[in-house]
C-alpha cells in the first residue's frame, strides 16, 4: 500500500506535537514532510526568555533534535517557507522552488508578533520578542546600549523585560492597562506582581499610550499620548500576537481572526487542517500551549481515522513563572454580580489566592506566589466541581502533605501535554522509571514549561516509596552511598575523628576516597569538632596544602594579606623588593583588591613569605578570602560610613576561617556600592546611620544578586550578624556549595528567621568564636615547622 | 632485589633518601639527572616512583592527592595507577614507572641507562 503524503507547514510546537501523536497512533503509515521558516528544529518557544537571558543555548530548549526527524523518516526543510498552496491539485510550493504534493496538509503557521504601527517603528533598535533571532538582536543591543523600553505589560513583555534586566540593561515597561497581565490576573495579583518586579529593578509606566518612537536612524526614545516621553536605546514590542493566516487566506481558506476550523481541526477546504495559534475554533484563538496540544491530539486522531469526539475547546488556564514568581489563573478571573469569591491574602509569605464560585460551582481561580494547587484547581474548574468538593479535597490535601495523593487517576498533572496522574503512575510502574528525567522522556510530562515538576517528583516518591529516596539522594561522591547530612550526623553520633575512621566505619567503597570526598570529610571533621580536629594535609588539594595557588607551569602565586584592601608605602616597598629578589614573573592586582605575585618557585615560597613578613591572604582557600572596600567616609565626598574600617574589622575577625567554599565580602559606604556588595557572599552597605548586610551574592559562574539579611545600626552588629550567617552556612551547607547556592536552596526567609532569633544568633556566635579560636597563620606555621618545610617545600636532587 | 635487569639494558641504582624522610600518603619531587621523578610513600608502607609529569597537561603528580595505589593529578584530576603508570578511564595514557628498593632504611630507585 502506498503511504499517504502528509505535509506540515510550520515546524513549531503545535504542528510537531500533531505529528508526534500521529506517529504514536499509526507509525509508518505516512510520508511526512515538514517546512519551517526558522533554521532550527522544533524548540520550546515558552522558554525563549531563557535564551534571552543568555544562560541557555538553543540546544537546551530544543524539543525534537535533528536526530528525531531522521529516526522517524521525516523530511525536514528548515529555513524554507511555503509560499503557495494549490488546493485543487493538492501541491505546496516553497520559496526555494520546491513542489511537494500532499494527501493531508496541516497548517501550523503560528502567529506573528503584533507590531504597533507607530511613527518610528521601523527604526533601528526596535524589535519584537517572538523567536531566536529577536533574542539575538536584544542580546547584541545589551552589549552596546543601556536603556530598554518594553511596550506591553503582559506575559511576553514581562519575560522580555526580565531577560533584559539580566543582560544588565535598565528596563522600563510601558503598559496601556492600569495593572499588569490583566488578561491572566486580577487586580490584586497584578499589583503584587508589579511590586515584586519593581523590587527586581523594573520600572513601570502604567496607563500610558505610546504614540511615537523617536530618534534619527536608531531609536532614542518614546513619546506618550499624555505628552510625556522617556529615553530608550532599545524598544521591544510585546503587545500581542496575531494568527499568521496570510498563506491560508491566499489559498481561499476561510479566515476570521484565525483560520476557521471545526472540532476535527478541518478547514473549509478538503484535506487542509489548521492547528495551534493560527487556528480559530468556536470563535476562540488560543495562545497557550495546553489548548494547542489538545488540538494536536484531536487532529491526529482524525487524520488517523480514529473514532473521536473531536476538540471541544479549552478552559483557559495559565500557570507560569514570571521572573521567578509563580502565578496561576483558570476560568473566570474577575468577579461579577453573579459570583462569590473565596480570597486569601498572606502578606507575610506574599501569597494570594482567589477562588470564584458561581452557582455553588468552581468557576475560576487566581493564584500568586504559591501555585502548587493550580493543576488541581484547573481540573476542578474544567469539571465544574462543586465548592464543597473542593473544600473537602483541600482538607484531604492538608492531611496528606502532597497534593497528588488526593488527585484521582484521570486528573491532569502536566497541563501543557495533557498527561494525567494515572498515565504517569502507569509509566513509572511498567517502565521502571525512577527519575524526573526518565518520566519526562517516557511520558512527555514536565517537558514544556516545567511548572509541574514538583508534582511529578511527588508522584515518583508516592509511587516508589523509600526506593525513590535512595535513588535520588545526593551522595558525597561515588565512594559512598551516604549523603552529606548523613555523614555529618554519623560523625557527631559516633564521635568519628579522622577521615580514615569515617571511611572505615561508613564502609567507603574505595580504599582511601577521592579528591571529592577527602577534602569534604576533612572540612566536616573540622567544622563538627574545631578544637580536637587535626587538619589532614594529605586530604587537602595542592593549593590548600601548600598555601599558595599552583599555576599551569607548576610555579605558584603569593597573595599577602592586605586587610580591607588598604596598604601603605612600607609594605609596598617590601613587596617590590621581594618581587625583585625572587624574580617573580608578574605582579598583578586581583579582583579582591590584593597584590598577586605570580611565578614563584615552590622551594622559594617559604623565603618569600618570610621576607614579606605579612600574613597569608588565603587567596587559595575554601575560606574567607578578601573583604573589598570602597574609600568610605574618611575621604570620599559621598561616603556616609567608615567602610574601610568596617572591612578591616571584618577581615581581621574572619581571617583564615575554613568554609564550605570560598567566601568573598565587600563593604561600601553608600548605595553606589563601589565594593560591589550585591554580588558578594557577604556584602555590607553603609547608609546614613545604618548598615545593610546582604548575603548570597555571586559574581562568578552563576551571577546572583545578594539578598538583604538585616539592617543594623552599629559595626558590632554587622560582625555579629555576619558571624551568625557564616556559622550557619558552615554548619549546614555541603562542601563546595557557595553561599549563593546555599541561600537559594534554603531560602533567605529561613536564614533570616535563624539569625534574627536572639538565642540562636548568640549560640552561632559562640560556635563561630570557637572555630576562629583555633586559627593559626599558615605561612608562619610553615616557617616555624622544620618538618613541614622539609616534607612539602624542599627541593631534592639525587645522583 | 629480585632480578629486574633486562637483557640489553643496564640500570643504575640511585639513592633518593631516608625512608622516614618521605612524608606519608604524599608525594615528593626528586630530580635525577635531567629527569624529574615523583616519589610516593603509600599508607600501606610501599614506595612508588613514577615520572613527575601528567600526560595530559604536564601537571606535577607529586603534588596530587594519593588514594590507595593511585594518584590524582593536581591540575585536572586525572587518575593514575602508581604501579603500572596507566591513566584510568575515562581518560587515557600512561606515565613511566620506576622500580624501587629499600635497604637499611635507604630508598633507591632504578634508572635505566641507555
Amino acid at each position: 500500500m502506498q503511504k499517504k503524503k502528509l505535509v506540515l507547514i510550520g515546524n513549531g510546537m503545535a504542528g510537531i506535537r500533531a505529528i508526534e501523536e500521529i506517529l504514536k497512533l499509526l507509525p509508518d503509515q505516512f510520508d511526512i514532510t515538514v517546512f519551517g521558516k526558522e533554521p532550527y528544529p522544533n524548540y520550546n518557544r515558552i522558554q525563549l526568555s531563557k535564551v534571552l537571558q543568555g544562560d541557555t543555548e538553543i540546544k537546551d530548549i530544543t524539543l525534537n533534535e535533528w536526530q528525531w526527524y531522521e529516526d522517524n523518516d521525516i523530511l525536514l526543510y528548515p529555513g524554507e517557507t511555503v509560499t503557495k498552496i494549490d488546493k485543487e491539485n493538492q501541491v505546496v510550493y516553497t520559496d526555494k522552488g520546491k513542489e511537494t504534493p500532499y494527501d493531508h496538509l496541516i497548517i501550523a503557521t503560528g502567529s506573528n508578533p503584533f507590531m504597533l504601527p507607530l511613527p518610528g517603528a521601523d527604526k533601528e533598535g526596535v524589535t519584537a520578542f517572538r523567536d531566536i533571532e529577536d533574542c539575538e538582536k536584544m542580546i547584541d543591543a545589551s552589549k552596546n546600549y543601556k536603556r530598554a523600553a518594553v511596550i506591553g505589560g503582559g506575559l511576553l513583555g514581562l519575560e522580555a523585560a526580565r531577560g533584559l534586566l539580566n543582560l544588565g540593561m535598565e528596563v522600563d515597561v510601558i503598559h496601556i492597562s492600569d495593572y499588569l497581565m490583566e488578561r491572566q490576573l486580577d487586580r490584586p495579583a497584578g499589583e503584587l506582581l508589579q511590586k515584586e518586579l519593581e523590587a527586581q529593578g523594573m520600572n513601570f509606566y502604567l496607563e500610558r499610550h505610546t504614540t511615537e518612537i523617536t530618534g534619527e536612524k536608531r531609536v532614542t526614545g518614546l513619546k506618550f499620548k499624555d505628552g510625556g516621553s522617556i529615553p530608550a536605546d532599545l524598544v521591544v514590542m510585546a503587545v500581542g500576537i496575531r494568527p499568521n493566516v496570510a498563506l491560508a487566506q491566499a489559498t481561499g481558506v476561510e479566515v476570521n481572526r484565525g483560520i476557521v476550523v471545526n472540532d476535527h481541526m478541518e478547514t473549509n477546504i478538503p484535506n487542509i487542517y489548521a492547528v495551534g495559534e493560527c487556528a480559530e475554533h468556536n470563535g476562540m484563538v488560543y495562545g497557550l500551549v495546553a489548548p494547542l496540544y489538545e488540538q494536536a491530539q484531536a487532529l491526529a486522531k482524525h487524520i488517523c481515522g480514529m473514532n473521536h469526539q473531536g476538540y471541544k475547546g479549552s478552559v483557559l488556564s495559565t500557570q507560569l513563572k514570571v521572573s521567578g514568581v509563580d502565578v496561576f489563573s483558570s476560568g473566570l478571573i474577575n468577579e461579577t454580580a453573579e459570583t462569590k469569591a473565596i480570597k486569601l491574602f498572606d502578606e507575610w509569605q506574599n501569597t494570594y489566592k482567589k477562588i470564584i464560585v458561581q452557582d455553588d460551582k468552581l468557576a475560576g481561580a487566581v493564584l500568586f506566589g504559591n501555585t502548587k494547587e493550580g493543576t488541581k484547581l484547573k481540573s476542578l474548574i474544567t469539571k465544574g466541581a462543586s465548592v464543597e468538593d473542593y473544600l473537602e479535597s483541600q482538607q484531604a490535601a492538608l492531611d496528606d502533605e502532597s497534593i497528588v495523593a488526593s488527585m484521582t487517576d484521570d486528573e491532569i498533572i502536566c497541563g501543557c501535554n495533557g498527561i494525567s496522574k494515572g498515565e504517569i503512575v502507569h509509566a513509572i510502574k511498567t517502565d521502571g522509571l525512577s527519575t524526573l528525567e526518565e518520566v519526562k522522556g517516557a511520558t512527555n510530562a514536565s517537558r514544556s514549561c516545567g511548572t509541574c515538576r514538583n508534582l511529578v517528583t511527588d508522584l515518583l516518591s508516592e509511587t516508589l516509596g523509600d526506593e525513590y529516596e535512595v535513588n535520588t539522594k545526593e551522595t558525597i561522591c561515588n565512594c559512598t552511598d551516604f549523603s552529606r547530612d548523613e555523614v555529618v550526623a554519623e560523625m557527631k553520633e559516633k564521635g568519628l575523628t579522622t577521615s580514615k575512621e569515617v571511611m572505615n566505619v561508613l564502609e567507603w567503597k574505595t580504599e582511601e576516597g577521592c579528591p571529592k570526598c577527602r577534602p569534604a570529610i576533612n572540612y566536616y571533621l573540622g567544622m563538627v569538632n574545631p578544637q580536637e580536629h587535626e587538619d589532614e594535609r594529605e586530604s587537602r588539594l595542592v593549593n590548600e596544602r601548600l598555601h599558595a595557588n599552583v599555576q599551569k607551569d607548576g610555579t605558584y602565586s603569593v597573595v599577602p594579606r592586605m586587610y580591607g584592601g588598604v596598604t601603605n608605602a612600607e609594605d609596598l616597598r617590601t613587596i617590590a623588593d621581594v618581587a625583585d629578589k625572587y624574580e617573580v614573573g608578574m605582579i598583578k592586582l586581583t579582583g579582591g583588591q590584593r597584590i598577586d605575585l605570580l611565578g614563584v618557585k615552590k622551594e622559594d615560597l617559604p623565603n618569600v613569605w618570610k621576607e614579606l613578613g605579612m600574613p597569608s591572604g588565603y587567596a587559595y582557600g575554601k575560606s574567607v578570602r578578601t573583604v573589598k572596600t570602597c574609600v568610605g567616609a574618611e575621604f570620599c565626598r559621598f561616603g556616609t560610613q567608615d567602610s574601610t574600617g568596617m572591612g578591616i574589622q571584618l577581615e581581621k575577625k574572619f581571617e583564615g576561617l575554613n568554609t564550605p567554599h570560598k567566601v568573598k565580602m565587600g563593604v561600601s559606604a553608600c548605595p553606589r556600592n563601589c565594593a560591589e556588595g550585591g554580588i558578594k557572599d557577604v556584602g555590607v552597605v553603609g547608609l546614613d546611620g545604618i548598615w545593610e548586610v546582604y548575603v548570597g551574592g555571586n559574581g562568578g559562574t552563576e551571577l546572583r544578586k545578594a539578598d538583604l539579611l538585616v539592617k543594623v545600626k552599629t559595626k558590632e552588629e554587622v560582625l555579629e550578624y555576619t558571624a551568625a550567617f557564616l556559622q550557619y552556612y558552615r554548619e549546614n551547607a555541603a562542601y563546595l556549595e557557595r553561599t549563593s547556592h546555599y541561600v537559594e536552596r534554603v531560602g533567605i526567609e529561613h536564614i533570616k528567621e535563624v539569625v534574627n532569633d536572639e538565642q540562636l544568633r548568640k549560640e552561632l556566635n559562640e560556635r563561630m568564636d570557637e572555630a576562629l579560636g583555633v586559627y593559626k597563620e599558615p605561612w608562619n606555621e610553615v616557617l616555624e615547622s622544620g618538618t613541614t618545610l622539609k616534607d612539602l617545600y624542599e627541593k631534592v636532587t639525587a645522583k | 632485589m629480585d632480578g629486574g635487569i633486562e637483557m640489553e639494558q643496564t640500570v643504575r641504582k640511585v639513592l633518593i633518601g631516608n625512608y622516614q624522610d618521605l612524608p606519608e600518603s604524599l608525594g615528593k619531587a626528586v630530580e635525577v639527572d635531567d629527569k624529574e621523578l615523583a616519589v610516593f610513600r603509600l599508607s600501606n608502607g610501599n614506595v612508588k616512583v613514577i615520572e613527575n609529569k601528567c600526560p595530559h597537561r604536564g601537571g606535577k603528580l607529586s603534588e596530587g592527592m594519593v588514594s590507595g595505589e593511585h594518584v590524582f593529578c593536581p591540575l585536572h584530576d586525572w587518575k593514575i595507577n602508581l604501579t603500572d603508570g596507566l591513566v584510568q578511564a575515562p581518560d587515557e595514557g600512561c606515565v613511566k614507572t620506576y622500580k624501587t628498593s629499600i635497604e637499611d632504611n635507604q630508598v633507591y630507585v632504578e634508572i635505566p641507562e641507555r
